[in-house]
């Protein structure tokens, strides 16, 4: 009860779910618990289960895509306050990337079946955490869209013509 | 807080080129280069009093000239060091040239840094690929009177960890105690340690008091329209927020129009502006 109680105190610091009710902490905190990976560690492999969701407490996480034949790639890092897996609201539930270490990382992990069922409880619970996670993911993908347009280049297309 | 004045033009002519010998070249990135340059006597006072921000315009001779900021000093008599990518003629010819050549040189022009107005507030400078180099100058500005200034941050983006400029002071303001430096890049492989996402992301991120805090961008337009997005999101104000803009320019001097924007020309009244006074300036669609 303790460590659920300072998982509830903890998700008041975090941005995305800051402004929850005190009663939505304590329902998202009771499926919580506290893990710790050391630098390097994998957190969780593309293709696996997404059995859960992470907040990151402390240290810095990358996301990195595998692809045959090539070093991994990597697409994204996450710091303090960040939500860390969106598969876990999506069927069929699988990991997109890997996720890793990169310095001591202190994260709060969710157990993505017991959100779920309590989400499928309470659609009012659902739609608050929806709420706060869609943002989250509609501004990674625009910021993904934004490093495919090479913001740092030479802009393509300029020309003399515009002088 | 007032935009910096632009600056009287410099007690010589203008018009009249000068013949600086280039004393080091310094190669930074595969297309980017350092020109270290010695004044000739008679402009070295001027030379040495020049405000970071400024920019003078660089001639090859019998090629052409362009407008280049000042990226640093390095020790006395004004001589003065110059970041240049090489993207067309004139920049091309410049990354030819070799020690001991003459390039001649005008300026300094333009209105730049507030940074005498910026002291008491915190400082967050947010450069994107080669817009570090025009912002040097005023980190080093700051990092010398520390003591006046309150958390000082430096944000930076390029396209991928090899294209990182001044990797070397990059790594040298982030170890001090009083200086907050983080990195990113758009892309990287396996090998590299540091974030990967714009620099947007970076100022999401960092811990800002919005009503204390000025900041000074620079970069790639594109970037740097994001940048003030993401800086407004977290309450910086227009009017606490400067842009160094980049406009083909002729004269440099504000007499020929070619650089005009909005009703200032580029030249004179800034590059540095306050976002306020050019509230529209990245609503314009391929300007
Ligand atoms: C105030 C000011 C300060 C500047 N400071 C620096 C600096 O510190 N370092 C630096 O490398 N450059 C700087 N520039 C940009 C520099 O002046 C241009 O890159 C240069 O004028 C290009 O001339 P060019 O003859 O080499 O290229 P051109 O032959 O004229 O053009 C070649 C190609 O490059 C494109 N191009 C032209 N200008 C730019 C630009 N600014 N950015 C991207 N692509 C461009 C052209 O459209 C064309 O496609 C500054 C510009 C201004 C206005
Ligand atoms: S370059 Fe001539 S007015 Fe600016």
């Amino acid at each position: 009860m303790q460590i659920i109680d300072a998982i509830g105190r903890s998700l008041q610091q975090v941005p995305v779910f800051a402004d929850l009710s005190a009663d939505y902490h304590q329902l998202v905190a009771g499926c919580g618990a506290l893990s710790v990976f050391q630098s390097g560690e994998t957190i969780y492999r593309e293709g696996a289960a997404a059995d859960s969701f992470y907040v990151i407490r402390r240290g810095r996480v990358r996301l990195e895509a595998h692809v045959p034949g090539r070093p991994p790639c990597i697409v994204d890092s996450l710091g303090a306050g960040d939500p860390l897996g969106w598969s876990w609201l999506v069927p069929p539930y699988r990991l997109q990337f890997d996720a890793k270490a990169l310095e001591l990382t202190r994260l709060i992990r969710f157990d993505a079946a017991c959100l779920r069922r309590k989400m499928a409880d309470d659609p009012r619970f659902a739609c608050a955490i929806y709420e706060r996670l869609v943002p989250v993911i509609v501004g990674r993908l625009a910021e993904a869209r934004r490093q495919l347009m090479d913001l740092y280049g030479q802009p393509a297309g300029r020309s003399q013509a515009w002088r | 807080m007032a935009i910096t004045a632009p600056l009287p033009l410099p007690a010589s002519n203008p018009w009249q080129t000068s013949p600086w010998r280039i004393s080091h070249v310094r190669r930074e990135l595969a297309d980017t280069f350092t020109l270290t340059l010695d004044p000739p006597a008679d402009a070295a006072d001027a030379a040495a009093a020049f405000q970071p921000g400024q920019f003078n315009m660089l001639y090859v001779f019998g090629c052409g000239e362009v407008p280049v900021s000042i990226s640093g000093t390095a020790g006395e008599g004004g001589r003065l060091k110059h970041t240049i990518r090489a993207v067309g003629a004139v920049t091309g010819a410049l990354q030819r040239l070799r020690a001991g050549d003459v390039v001649g040189v005008r300026g300094p022009f333009g209105a730049g840094w507030p940074i005498d107005d910026a002291a008491g507030s915190d400082v967050v400078i947010v450069a994107g690929g080669i817009g570090l180099a025009p912002l040097r100058p005023a980190v080093e500005a700051i990092l010398h009177a520390r003591e006046r200034y309150g958390r000082f941050i430096v944000l930076y983006g390029a396209r991928s960890p090899e294209d990182i400029l001044f990797a070397r002071d990059l790594g040298r303001w982030s170890s001090r105690l009083d200086t907050f430096v983080d990195v990113t890049v758009d892309r990287a492989a396996g090998a590299w340690r540091g974030n990967v996402g714009l620099v947007t992301a970076l100022i999401a991120r960092v811990g800002l008091e919005a009503e204390h805090t000025v900041a000074f961008l620079c970069g790639p337009e594109a970037m740097m329209r994001f940048a003030v997005g993401a800086l407004a999101k977290r309450g910086v104000e227009a009017s606490r927020t400067y842009l160094s803009l980049e406009r083909n320019m002729k004269c440099g001097v504000g007499l020929c129009g070619r650089c005009q924007l909005a009703g200032h020309f580029v030249c004179r009244d800034g590059p540095v502006f306050r976002l306020d006074r050019i509230p529209n300036v990245f609503q314009v669609r391929e300007l």
